[in-house]
């Protein structure tokens, strides 16, 4: 802890990049899911596709994909798109499904009433079937949030892994104390993110908690 | 005849106002909705309608009835184009309803979809505004006109911020009620709305329908696979046959008198001839009948009926010699109470009592007298000589 304390900065500067590393993949992630997550939810064929391919995505180890990144879309090394991608990566695979299956979980009568009443699609996919979904998406943006979390560290490995500098350099210098820094940062970090996401969903659909 | 009554209605109201848009009559009976030579293929090769010819009169409650694959609900999902005819022609007021974009011809139809169908994320509020919504309202007016609606059917102001998760299911449903006519449309489709509830609170909603509609005077088409519930509700009811096909379409006491076949004659069932007694409104004679109150001493010669302070039945006492306190244990439950409904009412009653003495009470629940069931076979008797009954 004395470390924390006695580097305040640095460790306020690390914090930082670990969180836009990781932030910034969930977001964009999320919103590229979305359109496949919905896919997935209306056609088995889609499903059939998209499922294991998510898989396989999900599969290839962190380190394996954090390196070979940069080569594959030929950016400076030390750029953070290296960390970014892989991690964008995950969160698609993960959330694809996530989506899905909150929107199969949609009541088919709600649905069907909804077209009754008159929805046109768009309208239909952003008042009604999508924040009926809100609840587990949230759940799979949680998990794929504290994952990503864990997840930045790796990229240390191309020099760019938020708390992951420290524990390379700690480790390098036999110097416990940065390590465990991380550590608490890490997990402090996922708690916290954890926590708000838990929160805004909350906010976002009283209606789940409204029973009898 | 609420059915005659509603004719005469259409008629003047045809007459005073004369047509709106191509308004196809016959004897003074609009047609607002009517389907032509319509079938219905499914992609695996299954009819689910065929060749269905049909018109719903204006103002009335036309019931689909029929067992699971008949196509009753299919044939009312293609009035709105929920889905869409593979030949034939559907109009609603006149207009080819697949000359209409779905959501506008949707906006202006109103739908009831089993288990209520509410938005779960929704208030009360909002769920009835969507149509008023959707069509472009402003916000205060639709809210307003939801409340409104939430007490046309019979529901508490202080319902209108709550969940839909928070109402029990009759409630619910009769939110889906009012969702549907919130933008007041002409024409309400109904898709086994109360099929989900327990039967208790299943009356009272058919009770509440027939109240509802005759303030508001709506086309309603109605699908359910419950005869009793068509024969109570529809002015005109469609028997649905498996295949697709319309095996009857009739006023219920015709239905009920002339079944078209023994698919129509088994699915009314067999009680139809005590059935018929529903729809027949006819004069019993009642008779006198002793009564005493709780406490009172009396001289039991035969059945006595035992009533409280407000001269309501509370049980039959028999059986007893000599003088006897009336006394709250004695009494032997009694059966059903006819107060002037039918001559089903009277016949069950009498048929009900353990006295054979069917109690006959007023508007307040007290005694008149009592009728017997030989009495109410001669009403029908005299009904059906009078040509009452139909044949």
């Amino acid at each position: 802890m004395t470390w924390i304390f006695e580097n305040w900065e640095r460790f306020w500067e690390v914090t930082g990049v670990h969180l836009r590393l990781s932030v910034v993949p969930v977001l964009i992630g999320f919103l590229l899911a979305i359109p496949f997550g919905w896919w997935a939810s209306r056609s088995q064929r889609a499903r059939a596709v998209l499922f294991p391919f998510a898989n396989v995505l999900f599969t290839i180890p962190s380190i394996a994909l954090i390196v070979i990144t940069p080569v594959l879309i030929g950016v400076k090394i030390l750029d953070e798109i290296n960390v970014i991608v892989p991690l964008t990566v995950y969160t698609v695979a993960l959330m694809i499904r996530s989506v899905a299956d909150a929107l199969s979980a949609v009541p088919g009568n709600v649905i069907a009433a909804a077209n009754a009443m008159g929805f046109r699609p768009l309208r239909r996919f952003l008042t009604v079937d999508f924040p009926l979904a809100l609840p587990v998406t949230i759940a799979g943006l949680r998990v794929a949030t504290v994952s990503n979390i864990s997840m930045v560290s790796v990229g240390a490995l191309v020099g760019l892994g938020g708390y992951g500098q420290l524990f390379t350099e700690g480790y390098q210098t036999d110097h416990t104390e940065k390590v465990l820094a991380g550590l608490i940062g890490t997990v402090v970090l996922a708690v916290l993110a954890d926590g708000l996401l838990l929160l805004i969903g909350r906010l976002l659909t009283p209606w789940a908690r409204a029973g009898r | 005849m609420p059915g005659y009554a509603e004719r005469v209605k259409v008629f003047g109201i045809y007459i005073q106002g004369g047509p709106i848009g191509v308004v196809v009559t016959t004897g003074g009976i609009r047609r607002v909705i009517e389907f032509r030579a319509v079938t219905k293929r499914f992609e695996d090769g299954t009819i689910a309608v065929d060749e269905l010819d049909l018109a719903v009169e204006a103002g009335t409650i036309t019931v689909f009835v029929g067992p699971s694959g008949c196509g009753k609900t299919t044939s009312l999902r293609m009035v709105n184009r929920m889905i869409d005819p593979t030949s034939g022609t559907i109009l609603v007021d006149g207009k080819d309803v697949l000359t209409v974009d779905p959501p506008t011809l949707r906006r202006g139809i109103g739908y009831v979809i089993q288990q209520a169908g509410l938005f779960p994320h929704r208030t009360v509020l909002d769920n009835i505004a969507t149509v008023p919504l959707l069509s472009g309202w402003d916000r205060r007016k639709a809210r307003t006109r939801a409340a409104e609606l939430l007490e046309i059917v019979g529901l508490d102001s202080n319902f209108g911020k709550r969940y839909p998760a928070q109402l029990s299911g009759g409630q619910q449903q009769r939110v889906g009620v009012a969702r549907a006519l919130a933008a007041d449309p002409p024409v309400l489709l109904m898709d086994e709305p109360f099929s989900a509830v327990d039967p208790v609170v299943r009356e009272d909603l058919q009770n509440e329908l027939l109240r509802l509609q005759a303030e508001l005077d709506k086309t309603i088409v109605f699908v359910t696979h419950d005869i009793d519930e068509a024969l109570k509700l529809g002015e005109r009811v469609a028997v649905f046959q498996t295949g697709g096909h319309l095996a009857q379409y009739a006023r219920p006491t015709e239905l009920l008198a002339a079944p078209a076949n023994d698919f129509v004659a088994s699915f009314v069932g067999r009680d139809r001839g005590y059935r018929t007694l529903t729809f027949l409104h006819a004069d019993v004679p009642v008779h006198p009948v002793t009564t005493a109150k709780l406490g009172e001493r009396i001289t039991v010669a035969d059945w006595t009926l035992v009533v409280d302070e407000q001269n309501r039945p509370k049980g039959w006492l028999s059986g007893v010699d000599g003088e006897v306190e009336v006394n709250e244990r004695d009494l032997i439950s009694g059966g059903s109470l006819y107060d002037g409904s039918s001559l089903r009412g009277a016949l069950d009653a009498a048929l009900s009592s353990p006295s054979a003495l069917g109690v006959v009470v007023d508007d307040a629940g007290a005694v008149t007298g009592v009728v017997r069931a030989d009495d109410v076979i001669q009403a029908l008797a005299k009904a059906r000589a009078a040509g009452e009954v139909p044949k």
